[in-house]
């Protein structure tokens, strides 16, 4: 089936998320929508797949134009999506899921589960996909509730499937064996339309590729086209952002972590026996796919969890069972993982936001009683100093784009003197402009002697700040590498090997490369070749 | 390769390391409440519960019981109950359900009997106390009801009192015009879907907070219906008040069902009403979880974006839950002027309404659970004013407080976990 | 996992504030995790002053059409419409200018009145905004912490019902005796406030259920309490002794009035609320923890500790509401103390925009109803009741404004943010 999309425009009042778009994807085809975080590739597939209406434009199946009222529209039409963000019932059973809006039904819409069951089961065998019908939904993996999404997807006979960022929740390992999955779909006429801001796997598996940038398409280039040409067209300019950052004078090592385990409620363990330390002066990394821990490990710093075990010490105090507030006192600055979530509140102003965990100190407050006008007068030289491009200070933080809401967070931690600095995904959504601005400002506390603790799930961007690289994997540590270790090493570590272990495979794979794993030999192929696609991931 | 899985090693150790201590101290509170007041306090004699009434076809000798030593018995077995409970705790992080049904029902056993043998006459009817406790049983089942229809697919319903009222107000209305019952019926499940039109109106078209909605809608039936009562229903003609006499439903027993003890009399002799409810409920059940249409309910109710995006219109199923959630309280409301009593009075739902909620939320938004819920707090209701009249241990006005304890206990976390749809009041906005 | 909600579409202000479209202009791939309190504030806190004028006017309207069609002099003259329609027209005047005529003479001057407590009703008003200004505060406090405080009623109850314990079972020095009153009601009310946000902070237990549920146990304790320790053994009903007058607010304008220093004690509250809330440290965590309770936590505040003085606070107000109904007005405690008080102040809370003085006026607003309703009631014959509809109804409009802007053709005024 062929798709084709012409001038396709939406506009979210003033801000217009897709602007005149073409798109042709042919039967049968990989198509990859190239663009960074926010171009405007995930309003296009909604509109696509009848979520969103188009402010004006058309969409073509097989040459006849079409109009989506709702997703019902597209999946007759014979479109499948599988969501960034799983469209799943958690309290559901697999089956229920999969058969949620087309249901076999006996007389009177009596379900007919068992009809659905056998249908997940035929599926799941074709393509190897070992998935119970049975199952809750949310005690399954997040890689197994993805193969759930694409069974829903095929079940309706879908024959254009739309992936939005499907690599973003999964390892390596996962990664490869949803490549191979696609592969077996384009056999079988599947067209698919793969959406991504990771270079490597966009070319790895596309037939075509469409880069977007700013809702606009800039052009299509084969999957041949070398890195540093797309990653150009994805971010406009020529890119060149590794920092200039002089080697780290790593003093004593102040900041201990010690055999860290993190529970959830139900006794699950999220962070398992993990011990690292950082010196002053040094940056540490943690790098691993998102959800294996380092969320919770950084938490447990700030002390927002629960169920803690073994011993967290800054300059030899013991951290762990303290209040938040006595921790942020005891000098850790803490740059959430999710700005709007955790970091800012965005209904107070830019000035307030400032004082967020400072407001209790003089001289912001005095006695139970905050001083305005010095609130006020902090929040223009802080503006001014970090660049925050807002019309006045006492504009809501959440009127500010997202670099420049992490602008404000971080001008907050780094505004009084650090023992202990920590930013989870500090540039995540943030724009090439301020990335470099804010790298530069972490690298300058590191210079200035503090301990830094950076968690990113953006292989890029930890290569680029590191001192030292630890690899969180299902909450374990697989260990610590130097700070410009190879990208292969890396990968290997973050799908589940341990540090020696992974080396070993390096090692054997430089001697004999023909037994190594599809997925080693990608991603070291990739890796070696697109050391210049640092910072577009962002 | 050799990956890395997620291992069980500390399985065990961790769920026990997050153990809740919450059932183990409910247990405790309530075997050392037993062991005070059934024992200590206890009344001497015995409870008598009276099973058949003197009229039924098959009679069943009465049960009687002495009440100190049920009392002993019931404290002590309370008290090993919450040793078990407090170990299963410490060693296996949760407690198995038996502990948690024997447990309860050996208190209300003990409760019973101690109140019971407590009073100056010491038996109790309880035909009686089962049929009377359909006089609030009813309405209640009605109210969840509604309450399930429409929270089960993410509206929650606040308004259930305002619902009932304004059944009550029309039944009496329109029964009294037309002298016609089953008119009345209609019309009060119409007037329902009007109350649940203005719910779905504002809290679904208008993005306002479902809650605000809910209260601000009791607050305005309960005015409206007091302004026309004063106004239409007060009104005499030729010394009699013309708008406020309706006409009644009529009892239909069932034959050999409504012989059975207890439950015959309780369940098979009622009217038109009572059986629509039993109805109603199985068929809210079977219908939530059995077919396609409760499929598509609870995951509107659960996750609407993942409905939506396979095609289900989010919006137009939870207007059209919430509408019919209006109608069944409506016919709820009307229990009270075409069965229960004679005549409509000002704001004569009394809060049961929201005791309904309680029902509701006790019942963990299960149309049976709900419907088992009304049943015990309809007989905690009766109850209290059975004993009003007979001197009693425990003053009816705890009775009263039992629902709506049980119920905070409940979103507490002490009785089980009250989880409601995971989208329950969260509005649904799309382009 | 689950993230129920499409992202806001950016521009589309149909169902939101203009004030609310702050984030108007998010861009349309974040989600939006904003907890159902924040929403709920936003809601509440924005739009303005035209809208709920607009609301005011249009419930009066509504309540206008009930009066007359209930009115049996329109009845009769639509008898013959036909004939004469003007005499209709003339009766529909005529009902709603009488209904709403002595609502205005109750509520502010009336000039014919042959007692002076219905002369100058403004102090009707006044006496009947007392405790409405106090519960109303108390649900505007909680609601800023993103808690809804259904329970005003029975915190009211609690409040009346341990400044009773003191005002009429103890016998202490004037101006001791009323401070004692005064501290006792608001313990009262803190107590049962406190349940709820202490439930809420420890396990989770959603404050509006266990706050309904609270109202009810309030009524029965009382009634158990009036039945048993509280009687007064003079009377056969559940009521309590009098109060001493050494516990009772001195009345401000004479006996001939029953206005009394219960109003400043409410009026104080105001200043005290709008402190706490707009300079304060204590105000600027609770701000925080309604509009974002994570970002809270993570700046280091104590999320569960600001629920419980939330509500510890915020029932302290309730109770105070109490005290004032108790020892300003009722004199006497029964199980009808908070009459409907505590659901009053949910309506004046939302319709003074959760903010402290909002809620004063809006208070003034819904006294000056109860005071003119009852002249009303009197004077035209029109049940009291339709002041309940006519409240409802301002709240409805309010809570939606585009209903509002839609009946009005006002076109929204769409902020713009900084494009991303």
């Amino acid at each position: 089936m062929k798709l084709e999309l012409r001038g396709i425009t939406k506009r979210f009042g003033t801000l217009v998320a897709n602007d005149h778009i073409d798109l042709v994807v042919n039967t049968g085809e990989i198509h990859s929508l190239l663009g960074e975080n926010g171009a405007g590739k995930s309003t296009l597939m909604n509109v696509l797949y009848g979520l969103y209406a188009p402010t004006s434009g058309e969409i073509l199946i097989d040459d006849v134009p079409v109009r989506f009222s709702g997703p019902s529209d597209a999946m007759a039409a014979g479109i499948g999506m599988v969501h960034q963000h799983f469209m799943l019932v958690p309290v559901f059973t697999v089956a229920e899921n999969v058969a949620l809006g087309a249901e076999s039904t006996t007389f009177g819409g009596i379900l007919n589960l068992e009809e659905t069951r056998k249908k997940v089961r035929e599926i799941s065998a074709k393509f190897g996909f070992d998935v119970d019908p049975d199952a809750l939904v949310e005690d399954l993996p997040v890689g197994v509730q993805q193969r759930v999404e694409i069974i829903k997807a095929l079940v309706r006979n879908s024959k254009i499937l739309i992936l939005d960022e499907p690599t973003a929740v999964l390892t390596p390992q996962e990664t490869d064996e949803l490549m191979d999955i696609m592969g077996q779909l384009r056999e079988g006429g599947t067209s698919i339309v793969f959406i991504s801001h990771k270079l490597r796997e966009v070319k790895a598996v596309s037939d075509t590729i469409t880069v977007i940038r700013r809702g606009k398409v800039v052009g299509s280039a084969p999957p041949s086209t070398p890195t540093t040409e797309l990653a150009a067209m994805m971010v406009g300019r020529a890119v060149n952002l590794s920092l200039d950052k002089a080697d780290a004078q790593p003093g004593e090592e102040t900041f201990k972590v010690t055999n860290l385990t993190v529970m959830n409620d139900a006794g699950q363990r999220l962070l398992d026996n993990v011990t690292l330390g950082v010196s002053q002066g040094e940056i540490l990394a943690v790098a691993g796919v998102q959800g294996n821990g380092q969320t919770e490990l950084t938490e447990a710093v700030l002390g927002l969890h629960k169920h803690v075990l073994g011993s967290i010490t800054l300059e030899g105090q013991e951290l762990l069972g303290k209040s938040v507030r006595k921790i942020l006192d005891a000098g850790v600055g803490f740059v959430p993982e999710d700005r709007s979530d955790d970091g800012l509140v965005g209904e107070f102003s830019i000035a307030e936001n400032l004082i967020l965990d400072l407001y209790k100190q003089a001289p912001y407050s005095r006695r139970g009683t905050m001083n305005h006008a010095v609130i006020a007068k902090n929040a223009v030289e802080k503006v001014e100093e970090f660049d925050v491009r807002a019309q006045t200070a006492q504009d809501p933080a959440d009127t500010l784009s997202g670099g420049n809401q992490q602008k404000v967070v971080l001008a907050r931690e780094l505004s009084r003197p650090l023992k202990l600095f920590i930013a989870s995904q500090p540039t995540r959504g943030v724009d090439v402009g301020s990335i470099e601005f804010l790298h530069k400002r972490i690298v300058a506390e590191r210079d200035a002697g503090t301990p830094v603790l950076i968690v990113s799930t953006e292989l890029d961007e930890v290569l680029e700040l590191a001192d030292r690289i630890a690899v969180l994997f299902a909450g374990r540590l697989m260990g610590i590498v130097p700070g410009k270790s190879s990208r292969a090493l890396i990968g290997l570590m973050m799908a589940g090997l341990p540090a020696a272990e992974a080396q070993e495979q390096m090692n054997k794979q430089d001697t004999e490369p023909e037994t190594a794993t599809d997925a080693v030999s990608a991603s070291e192929a990739q890796g070696s070749a697109s050391t210049n696609d640092s910072g577009v991931q962002s | 390769m050799s990956i890395a899985t997620t291992t069980d090693h500390g399985k065990v150790h961790d769920a026990v390391a997050v153990r809740s201590w919450k059932m183990p101290i409910l247990f405790a509170a309530l075997a050392l409440f037993a062991v005070v007041v059934f024992i200590l306090l206890g009344p001497g004699g015995t409870a008598t519960f009276r099973i058949s009434s003197s009229g039924d076809a098959w009679q069943v000798p009465n049960l009687v019981l002495p009440a100190k030593a049920v009392g002993i018995v019931v404290s002590l077995a309370c008290a090993a109950l919450t040793y078990v409970a407090y170990n299963q705790t410490k060693t296996r992080g949760r407690i198995a359900t038996w502990v948690v049904m024997v447990f309860t029902v050996l208190f209300v056993v003990g409760l019973m009997v101690w109140i019971i043998g407590g009073t100056t006459t010491q038996n109790i009817t309880l035909v009686g106390l089962f049929t009377g406790a359909m006089l609030i049983t009813t309405p209640l089942v009605f109210g969840s009801m509604s309450g399930v229809l429409s929270e089960r697919a993410g509206v929650v319903n606040i308004a259930i009192e305002g619902q009932l009222l304004a059944g009550a107000f029309t039944a009496a209305l329109v029964s009294s015009i037309t002298h016609n019952a089953y008119a009345g019926l209609v019309a009060a499940a119409v007037a329902g879907v009007l109350v649940s039109l203005l719910l779905a109106l504002f809290s679904i078209k208008y993005v306002v907070n479902q809650i605000i909605v809910g209260v601000v809608l009791n607050v305005l039936v309960s005015g409206l219906t007091g302004f026309l009562f004063e106004k239409i229903m007060k009104t005499k003609v030729d010394g009699v008040t013309l708008f406020n006499q309706p006409a009644h439903l009529p009892n239909l027993p069932i034959p050999l069902l409504s012989e059975i003890p207890i439950i015959g009399p309780t369940l098979f002799r009622q009217s038109i009403i009572g059986y629509f409810m039993l109805i109603l409920v199985a068929a809210l059940w079977f219908g939530l979880f059995r077919t396609r249409w409760g499929l598509r309910v609870r995951a509107v109710g659960e996750h609407p974006k993942a409905a939506d995006t396979v095609g289900i219109n989010v919006n137009r199923t939870r207007v059209l839950n919430v509408l019919a959630g209006g109608a069944v309280a409506g016919v709820g409301g009307a229990y009270f002027t075409l069965v229960a009593v004679s005549s409509f009075s000002k704001d004569m739902t009394g809060g049961l309404g929201f005791i309904a909620l309680a029902a509701l939320i006790f019942g963990r938004w299960n149309p049976i659970g709900a419907a088992l819920a009304a049943l015990l707090f309809g007989v905690a209701g009766n109850l209290q004013s059975i004993l009003s009249l007979a001197g009693t241990p425990i003053d009816g006005q705890f009775l009263a407080m039992l629902p709506y304890a049980l119920t905070i206990l409940a979103v507490s976390g002490f009785v089980g976990k009250a989880m409601a749809p995971a989208a329950d009041g969260e509005p649904y906005i799309k382009e | 996992m689950s993230e129920p909600q499409l992202p806001p579409p950016g521009g589309s202000l149909d169902n939101k504030e203009p004030g609310a479209g702050a984030g108007g202009a998010k861009a349309p791939w974040k989600t939006d995790n904003e907890s159902n309190g924040s929403q709920l504030m936003r809601e509440i806190i924005s739009g303005n002053a035209m809208i709920s004028v607009l609301a005011v006017l249009v419930a009066l309207v509504i309540g206008g059409v009930l009066i007359a069609v209930t009115d049996q002099r329109v009845v009769t003259a639509f008898g013959y419409f036909f004939s004469d329609p003007s005499a209709t027209f003339g009766a529909i005047w005529a009902s709603i200018s009488d209904a709403y005529g002595a609502l205005w003479r109750g509520a502010t001057y009336d000039p014919n009145s042959r007692t002076w407590q219905g002369r100058l009703g403004i102090f009707e008003t006044l006496t009947f905004a007392t405790p409405l200004i106090l519960s109303g505060l108390a649900v505007t406090l909680a609601f800023r912490v993103g808690l809804f405080n259904i329970g005003a009623q029975g915190q009211i109850i609690l409040g009346a019902t341990f400044a009773g314990v003191v005002g009429f079972m103890m016998e202490l020095p004037p101006g001791i005796h009323l401070v004692a009153v005064v501290l006792a009601g608001a313990l009262g009310g803190a107590i049962w406030g406190g349940i709820a946000g202490f439930l809420k902070a420890k396990t989770g237990a959603h404050e509006v259920i266990v706050t309904i549920m609270l109202n009810y146990i309030a009524i029965s304790l009382v009634l158990y309490l009036l039945k048993n320790q509280l009687r007064d053994p003079a009377s056969s009903n559940p009521i309590s002794p009098r109060m001493h007058e050494t516990a009772m607010f001195p009345l401000l304008l004479g006996p001939n009035y029953r206005l009394h220093a219960g109003l400043i004690l409410a009026i104080a509250a105001v200043f005290a609320v709008s402190w706490l809330l707009n300079r304060s440290t204590l105000g600027f965590e609770y701000r925080a923890i309604g509009a974002n309770p994570r970002a809270a936590r993570t700046a280091g505040m104590l999320v569960s500790r600001g629920y419980i003085t939330v509500m510890l606070i915020s029932g302290a107000l309730a109770g105070l509401a109490g005290v004032t109904q108790l020892a300003g007005t009722e004199k006497i405690l029964d199980s009808d103390v908070a009459g409907s008080i505590g659901f009053d102040a949910i309506t004046v809370a939302l319709l003074g925009r959760s903010k402290p003085w909002g809620t004063f006026f809006a208070a003034l607003l819904f006294g000056a109803f109860k005071a003119g309703g009852t002249s009303m009631a009197v004077n035209a014959d029109v049940s009291i009741d339709i002041v309940a509809v006519v409240q409802s109804l301002i709240v409805l409009f309010i809570a939606a404004p585009p209903l509002v802007r839609s009946m009005f053709r006002i076109k929204a005024v769409s902020r713009e943010g900084v494009a991303a």
